[in-house]
């Protein structure tokens, strides 16, 4: 295993060096000069000359890449053409909150993922079979955008039970999950959030116990006597990891993919902050977030792979 | 649904005589009966029907706007589903809507399709050290949740309608090519392949004859998995203003612009998104339904 886990590691560095690759070229995507991409417009021509030599503009492009990765390596991923403050402060002082909604969306969504999956696979055909495929091809196909369009609709605008956007008074420094006055805001943009992951869980998990229950190994426990709960937890502990890889999957995608929903919420977190870059054409802003994000993203599904190695004493990949 | 009734349907012995179908017989055979997927193909074809006949269907110039009726409520006057902050009639926006967003969602599948399925086929028939360059390559794109891939060529490329399809085109690429490069490096280790050869096929020959044939339906089907997703990205990057600009209809960007309303007119803001969902739906329900069909897992 430990061998296993050794590989795995390694594997992750070409990912992330081409990760890095790919953010770089970003820069090179824009259309112009790359320069007038890296500076604001009424910059003065000192300025221009002090970036082509920060950057090293003048330098083969492989050279380029090699100062920015080094910078980027220590934290430096340039300043924000808005702001002018540091890229990685703005990315990371939004990171928690996109982090926050994410975590908790998941795991939501994985609670009644299971609950309903496990009704779904044992009565296959019944009231939360149906259920749960409903909500499976809804959670892929609705547009997040808009049922945060709706909730807001629906709970702001008609009800008035809830905010529509923002984080609250003092946004994220006084964000408390304990305090109604904050916790309020959270709420659209996690149901928001939920509904995708939710069905593609419950129907993994449902697919996943489904075809478990119908192996040889389930009529050896039920020929010892074991209770149909008992049978059910271990076939959950047969497909755990299988869930839990999309768990993992999951969890990256909406960290990644939250421009959306924090878009509509105006919940302060990175995608909130690439929207941002993206409306007021911050090149370096959106690099920097996409890096972040792209190998937050790399680092989850890392995890989750070595927790599968854990949960799984299958895997003897060596 | 299928993984446990299937088994007890096949312990029931069969009395009819087999019928000799074919493969695509057996597809048919497998739709006729499949309800849902016929109804929601029924569905796609009416939504793409809609959107080709726009010019004589939609009841006025979507782009024809009156300040005196701006945002009404469904049923005002003559205008069936209300008008939007321009005073623009909802329904004939929708309805021309659909020509961008459908679009918009299906050519980037079209493309990806094409450019990924052929990088597939090349990496898993030759094998080797262009299957290491080509695999790892794309290995680097999954590193990037969808979405994020999307806004971050889109957001560095700048909006318009072009440039959202390359963003589509290179994030659809990858998945598909995976699939087709599984696909392919199963078919070339089949004996019929080993079989042409021995009765002296080209590589050419059996390239194009023998392996493209049989990769092209398990690539296929996979790639109408994805319209559904493409069009979500699709309106999505047009939500965040990186799609189609402005006065064109389309479903994505409609719901951007009417958000500024939904204290106004809430039931009409939401009208665009309803377009977007059921398109979605339908095109999920049916390449479900096909891929059972096709008894292909992907």
């Amino acid at each position: 295993m430990w061998l296993y886990v050794a590989r795995r590691l390694f594997l992750t560095i070409p990912i992330g060096l081409g990760v890095t690759i790919i953010c770089f070229a970003l820069v090179y995507l824009a259309p112009g000069d790359p320069i007038q991409s890296l500076l604001p417009p009424d910059a003065s021509e000192a300025d221009k000359i002090a970036i082509k030599k920060a950057y090293g503009l003048d330098e083969p492009i492989p050279v380029q890449y090699v100062v920015w990765l080094g910078k980027a390596l220590i934290g430096d991923l340039g300043k924000s053409i808005q702001t002018n403050r540091p890229v990685i402060d703005e990315v990371m002082r939004a990171f928690g909150n996109t982090i926050t909604i994410a975590v908790i969306s998941v795991v939501l969504a994985m609670g009644i993922a299971l609950v309903l999956g496990i009704i779904a696979a044992i009565k296959v055909g019944s009231w939360a079979d149906r259920l749960s495929t409903a909500i499976a091809v809804l959670g892929i196909s609705v547009p997040t955008f808009w049922l945060g369009v709706v909730l807001v609709i629906v709970f702001s605008v008609n009800l008035g039970w809830l905010p529509a956007t923002g984080m609250g008074e003092g946004g994220s420094e006084d964000f408390s999950f304990l305090e109604w006055e904050s916790l309020q805001y959270a709420i659209l943009p996690i149901i928001a959030m939920t509904l995708t992951p939710l069905g593609i869980l419950m129907r993994t998990t449902r697919s996943t116990l489904a075809e478990i229950l119908g192996q040889d190994f389930i009529q050896t426990l039920r020929a010892k006597g074991l209770s149909e709960w008992q049978i059910i937890v271990h076939a959950i502990w047969n497909g755990a990891p299988q869930i839990l890889a999309m768990l993992g999957l999951q969890l990256g995608y909406l960290v990644g993919g939250s421009i959306l929903v924090e878009t509509i919420f105006t919940w302060p977190g990175t995608g909130f902050v690439l929207n941002t870059a993206i409306l007021t054409r911050d090149i370096p802003l959106l690099q920097g977030t996409i890096l972040v994000l792209a190998m937050a993203f790399v680092l989850i599904n890392l995890i989750v792979d070595l927790l599968q190695t854990l949960v799984d004493p299958r895997i003897k990949r060596t | 649904m299928t993984d446990i009734s299937a088994e007890n349907a096949a312990l029931i012995p069969a009395p009819q005589k087999p019928v000799v179908r074919g493969y695509w017989g057996n597809v048919w055979n497998k739709l006729r009966y499949d309800y849902v997927t016929l109804f929601f193909l029924g569905l796609i074809i009416a939504i793409i029907l809609i959107a080709i006949l726009a010019p004589w269907i939609a009841p006025f110039d979507p782009n024809k706007s009156s300040m005196a009726s701006r945002l009404k409520p469904p049923g005002f006057k003559h205008f069936v589903l209300g008008t939007d902050e321009q005073g623009r009639d909802i329904l004939s926006r929708i309805i021309w809507g659909g020509r961008t967003s459908l679009l918009m969602g299906i050519s980037p599948v079209l493309f990806a399709t094409i450019i990924g399925g052929l990088f597939g086929v090349l990496a898993g028939f030759a094998g080797g050290r262009t299957n290491t360059a080509i695999m790892r390559t794309m290995d680097v794109f999954f590193a990037f949740p969808s979405v994020l891939l999307a806004v971050a060529i889109s957001g560095s490329l700048g909006s318009g309608m072009v440039n959202q399809m390359i963003t589509l085109t290179i994030v659809l690429i990858p998945p598909i090519c995976r699939v087709a490069e599984t696909a392919t490096a199963q078919v070339r280790t089949m004996d019929f392949i080993d079989a042409a050869r021995a009765s002296g096929a080209k590589t050419p020959s059996i390239l194009f004859r023998h392996v493209l044939v049989n990769v092209m339906s398990p690539v296929l089907v996979y790639a109408s998995t994805l319209v559904s997703a493409s069009i979500l990205l699709a309106s999505g990057l047009s939500f965040l203003g990186l799609g189609v600009a402005p006065p064109t209809p389309d479903w994505g960007l409609m719901l951007s612009t009417l958000r500024q309303s939904i204290y106004v007119q809430p039931l009409v803001c939401a009208l665009p998104g309803v377009a977007i969902l059921v398109t979605s739906v339908a095109f999920n329900l049916v390449s479900d339904g096909l891929r059972q069909a096709m008894d292909v897992k992907a």
